[in-house]
């Protein structure tokens, strides 16, 4: 049989020819040779049905069998060839990826007073205090007045406090607000007060314009052991796990009894000398602990003051603290000069935040 | 207040060192600001010599050489400068190894050739006098050379240095620190000083001296009268003591005073009775307009609100505060009235305020003092002048206005205690507390009733004030930490204007622009740069210094001042936001109107430089816009822009617009005016934008409501329509949205084309169109109506043809 004897030579031919190519273009120049409209192995396949009929089955089936085994072989050539030529595109493709990225993005970041802010009204949200805001302009009777001051006390004087006009001051802190919102709200209640205040003092560290937290929680039982745990909770959570706080007696006209706030110093773990050196602890000056806070017992005669509500001092009790964010800021991250915050120079400012 | 350890130990001497005091002190509420040591150091160096002989040094006219018993071992030779060194002298010797008052370390050495193995010590180079007018010391009585001079003289001695509260004067007096310092270790206190009074009550001979008081602002006014004074320095102890508390010692009577009112923190004040014109005495307010020359030397205007002291002559004190020249005790003094009195505090407050003037009495008046403590001070003050100054007392005691104010009770409840602190204190203990402090005890079924002590009636007044006395001396420092128990409220979270200001924020770190803090005062020259020197704003009646002087009324000097200062050092390429308030008059209840402003300034290139597509373009109009709106979009506030003119002098008036939202004008953005930009030296054009943003908020959805967006997809087509330049873009989209039926999602303008092709004062805009239906799928047809009425709007109301 000559045809069949054909269809073995083009098969083999096809073969030796597929194996021999070296890249896909050739591969598909053997496709048209050999599989093509005008090649010979489809050509004998479609000219089967003029065979005689004894043969036919025998022809067609060869033929169909070597154009198979010739697509698959040249379909698993495509695919061996392509694979290693698109390896070698995606080589030839290669950049420089240590060039920076494209188009530039500058990075912008929030001011170390509002990261700080943001880090200290957090933390209080999660022990169950809302966040009020409250005038900076305020009077001098909510500044204080309703907050128990002395008419003789000294942080009255024109050279502690700003004026607007003799009964209108920029608030001094952000007590003014502890009257404000017991005012606007019966109790319970616990809040801070996150804000901007005022103060005549200016150097390293204090600047005429600085920002404070003020916190009061007042309920039926609360005490100053519960100031003294919500304290703790926001040291730990500010400065570490391990910090331990200390309440020391001193004086606030709105608060009685009013203690100062000592958390344990963070930079020698409250040792007061540097684990290394065993030299003195520049942070704390060898005391262990730093001064956070100022707070106390709501005075009675601050919530005896309320007027739109009725706080009676005999069943409402509860504390209130004020701290520094810019102290916070400062003693966290050791910068020496406070009025830096303020200079706004982009090199401090891009340390943060 | 400086309270010299030696003093202290006079009446309580506690079982403690010095630092472990110093921190129970400060761990009960007396803070101490430092120790610190007064006098000489290295003590075992000083000994009492005596000169044995005193020669001519060979080679200095002011020098002599002295040889000087210091006890054990050789004499020792020692040069001497003082004119009064002689031969037989018992003296004060400095040996190699002192350390002087200064910190310098005494060695032997050479002076002119001579050696001299020490010093002879005058009385200032061992702290006991502020100028060396006497020489070198002497002893009047006899000591062996070699004995240590610390045994003989006061010359050594620490000082604590406390920070008084203001609600505790009674501190401002050694006697009141021992009670604490009794109070806090349990160390014994001794008897107080004023217990015997060598004085006596009555009526002084009006024939010597008479007082009247015609203000209620004096509240007692005591005075006795010392004849036969002799004044003369105080003797070594006293003056030592005053020292080291850090008080001049002037002369017998004035030392004394001052030393009274260290110990008992009640001024006093001496008169010289022989210049006091009529031996009469008058307390009363001051005439408006009245004028007196305070010791000081300055001549004070008065008033009504300030409390004088007159004589037959007229005013020669301030009440409280400060005497007058001219009944001032001087060398010649021989007859004395001593005044101790009670002021009204706040007055003596406003009057210090009034004429910037401070002194040790007044610091003491203006809290507020006790008029029990007036008797108290009298009868410290008449043992030393009987003892220092050979006085004779006349019998009697002036005393106006004498105390009769009550002594008030206070109940303790040992369950209201639990319940302010947290945890109990034993009664026992606070009895014992309140006891050591002053304070009388009694039992009671619920606890204590506590009789408050004079000297502390304007501070404990309530029962939490009794608390504090218990909770300070025996609580705190086992305070347990505890949460609230029984929290009754609602979950605390930051309110929506919050957490959109938050987000408002964020938008704008993410876009890369950074944050600043300017200052909330300004200047009016500020606003002058910024071409508004009107604009209404709020003054400071004591700013600090005349560049902040006032409240700034607008964010944007700040923005500038933080953008110049960057330039200034070195920055090209700047993206700032603040977010902080501002201030305008005319707020509710005559303070100020407070808002919230959000801004950006962006300045210079508005990304870093870039290695593929070098420089980006620099900050104008549009690019400080992009950001405006991103932040909009974010909070999903929508606005609309309008042609700002010239609104805000400090922007570019054809580059600024108005921004709104709805009927409500929030802001503006636009490039600063070149001339505001160079006031600022500014070398790019800077480009800003300010909202208030609590009205940006207000517009802002707190929920917003779910809409099918996803079921069917939208249709989208462009258009390219040429119109007059002068049609602004807005009002094209307001052409088309209201044209465009409710099947119109979406319009805006992708592309804008000026040129030859759309010919002169024409510009074409490409308009991106999304229709979207909620029920179906639209087709090309579906819009075919919608379009066909946006194209012929477009051409009947605005001119516009469609391109292409
Ligand atoms: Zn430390």
């Amino acid at each position: 049989m000559q045809v069949l004897e054909r269809i073995d030579e083009l098969r083999s031919e096809a073969e030796q020819a597929v194996a021999a190519a070296t890249d896909t273009a050739a591969l598909e120049e053997l496709r048209v040779r050999f599989l093509g409209r005008k090649a010979e192995l489809p050509n004998l396949l479609r000219g089967v049905a003029q065979l005689e009929p004894a043969v036919r089955g025998q022809v067609g089936k060869a033929a169909n069998q070597a154009r198979q085994a010739v697509e698959a072989l040249i379909e698993e050539r495509v695919g061996a060839l392509g694979t290693s030529e698109l390896d070698a595109q995606l080589l030839a493709d290669r950049v420089d990826v240590t060039l920076p990225g494209s188009p530039a993005r500058p990075v912008g970041r929030l001011h170390l007073l509002t990261a700080t802010r943001r880090e200290i009204e957090d933390v209080f949200l999660g022990l169950g205090f809302s966040v009020v805001e409250g005038p900076e302009v305020d009077s001098v009777v909510n500044n204080f007045d309703k907050l128990n001051h002395d008419p003789a006390h000294p942080a009255r004087s024109l050279s502690d406090t700003f004026y607007v006009s003799e009964d209108v001051v920029l608030r001094t802190h952000t007590s003014p607000m502890q009257v404000r919102s017991m005012e606007l709200q019966p109790p319970p209640i616990a809040i801070i007060v996150p804000g901007r205040v005022y103060r005549r003092d200016s150097d390293a560290t204090h600047t005429p314009q600085f920002h404070q937290v003020e916190g009061l929680w007042i309920d039926e039982d609360v005490t100053l052991a519960d100031l003294k745990g919500v304290l703790l909770a926001f040291s730990r959570a500010i400065f570490g796990p391990d910090r331990e706080v200390r309440l020391r007696p001193h004086f606030f006209p709105f608060t009685e009894p009013s203690v100062e706030v000592d958390v344990s110093c963070f930079q020698c773990g409250g040792t007061g000398a540097l684990p290394r050196t065993g030299a003195r602890c520049n942070l704390c000056k060898g005391t262990g602990w730093l001064e956070i806070l100022g707070s106390g017992m709501v005075d009675p005669n601050v919530l005896a003051g309320v007027q739109a509500n009725d706080y009676d001092p005999e069943r409402w009790q509860g504390f209130a603290f004020g701290m520094g964010i810019e102290r916070i800021a400062m003693l966290k991250h050791g910068f020496p000069d406070l009025r830096q915050l303020y200079d706004n120079d982009r090199r401090f400012l891009g340390q943060f935040g | 207040m400086r309270v010299p350890i030696s003093w202290l130990h006079e009446h309580v001497v506690p079982e403690l060192g010095l630092r472990e005091l110093a921190f129970r002190l400060a761990m009960t509420g007396t803070e101490v600001d430092r120790i610190h040591h007064h006098g000489v150091d290295a003590v075992e160096h000083f000994v009492v010599g005596r000169v044995l002989t005193c020669e001519q040094h060979p080679d200095a006219d002011r020098l002599k050489v002295c040889s000087v018993d210091v006890g054990a071992g050789e004499p020792q030779p020692i040069v001497c400068g003082a004119k009064n060194v002689a031969a037989g002298q018992t003296v004060a010797v400095a040996r190699p190894g002192s350390v002087m008052p200064d910190g310098t370390k005494l060695k032997a050495s050479k002076l002119r050739g001579v050696m001299s193995n020490g010093m002879i010590c005058s009385e200032d180079e061992l702290s006991l006098a502020s100028d060396r007018a006497g020489g070198i010391y002497v002893f009047d009585a006899e000591h062996a050379p070699g004995t240590p001079l610390a045994d003989v003289l006061p010359i050594s001695d620490e000082v604590l240095e406390l920070e008084i509260t203001p609600n505790r004067p009674d501190c401002l007096g050694v006697y009141g620190v021992a009670r604490e310092a009794h109070a806090a270790t349990g160390a014994p206190l001794g008897p107080p000083p004023w217990q015997e009074d060598p004085g006596s009550a009555g009526p002084v001979d009006p024939a010597l001296a008479s007082v009247t008081v015609e203000t209620e602002r004096c509240l007692r006014f005591t005075a006795r009268v010392f004849e036969d004074v002799t004044i003369a320095p105080s003797p070594l102890w006293l003056r030592a003591r005053l020292l080291a508390a850090g008080q001049r010692p002037i002369n017998n009577v004035v030392d004394i005073t001052n030393y009274a009112m260290l110990l008992t923190g009640q001024p006093l004040h001496a008169f010289d009775l022989d210049r006091v014109a009529g031996g009469t005495l008058t307390v009363r307010d001051a005439r408006a307009g009245e004028t007196l020359t305070t010791l000081d030397g300055v001549e004070r205007t008065l008033d009504p609100d300030v409390v004088l002291i007159e004589d037959a002559d007229g005013p020669t004190s301030m009440a409280g505060v400060m005497g007058g020249e001219r009944s001032e005790v001087e060398a010649t003094t021989t007859r004395v009235l001593l005044e101790v009195a009670t002021w009204d505090g706040p007055n003596i407050n406003r009057t210090m305020a009034k004429f910037n003037l401070r002194s040790e009495a007044g610091a003491r008046n203006e809290k507020g003092l006790a008029p029990e403590q007036a008797l108290e001070a009298q009868a410290v003050a008449t043992r030393l002048m009987l003892e220092l100054t050979g006085a004779k007392l006349a019998p009697g005691t002036i005393d106006v206005g004498a105390a009769t104010t009550e002594t008030p009770t206070l109940r303790l409840r040992d369950a209201r205690v639990t319940r302010l602190l947290g945890a109990p204190v034993e009664r026992a203990e606070s009895r014992r507390v309140l006891e050591a402090l002053g304070f009388g005890v009694a039992e009671t079924g619920e606890g204590l009733e506590v009789t408050v002590p004079s000297f502390r009636r304007n501070d404990v007044t309530r029962e939490a004030d009794v608390i504090e006395e218990v909770a300070r001396l025996s609580a705190l420092d086992t305070l347990p930490s505890t949460l609230p128990e029984n929290r009754t409220l609602a979950a605390a979270r930051l309110t929506p204007y919050q957490r959109g200001r938050r987000r408002a924020e964020d938008a704008l770190v993410g876009l890369g622009l950074s944050e600043v803090a300017g200052w909330s005062f300004t200047n009016v020259e500020t606003l002058a740069k910024l071409r508004v020197p009107d604009l209404p704003h709020v003054e400071l009646l004591n700013p600090m210094s005349v560049a902040q002087a006032i409240l700034r009324p607008t964010i944007l000097g700040s923005l500038l001042d933080v953008a110049a200062h960057n330039v200034a050092h070195g920055a090209g390429e700047l993206a700032l936001f603040e977010s902080a308030p501002v201030y305008k008059p005319g707020g509710e209840d005559g303070l100020a109107d407070e808002h919230h402003a959000l801004a950006a300034l962006l300045h210079g290139p508005v990304a870093p430089g870039d290695w593929r597509s070098g420089a980006a373009p620099a900050a104008d109009f549009f690019a400080v816009k992009g950001v405006l709106e991103h932040v909009l979009a974010t909070l999903r506030v929508a606005v609309t822009y309008a042609p700002a003119e010239d609104a805000w002098p400090f922007l570019h008036p054809g580059r600024s617009a108005a921004v709104s939202a709805g009927e409500v004008r929030v802001g503006f953005v636009g490039e600063v005016h070149p001339a505001v930009a160079a006031a600022w030296d500014l070398p790019h054009t800077a480009a800003v934008f300010a909202v208030d943003l609590g009205k940006v908020l207000a517009a802002a959805p707190e929920v917003t409501t779910y809409a099918d967006l996803t079921s069917f997809p939208s249709l989208r087509l462009d258009l390219a329509v040429v119109l007059d330049e002068a049609v602004p873009a807005a009002r094209v989209l307001e052409v088309v949205r209201a044209a465009g039926g409710n099947r119109l999602a979406d319009a805006r303008v992708f592309d804008v084309y000026s040129g030859e092709q759309v010919g002169e004062g024409k510009r074409s805009l490409a308009l991106h169109l999304e229709f979207r239906a909620a029920d179906q799928t639209l087709t090309d047809a579906d819009v075919q109506p919608a379009r066909d009425k946006v194209v012929k709007k477009l051409a009947s109301e605005l001119g516009g043809e469609l391109r292409g």
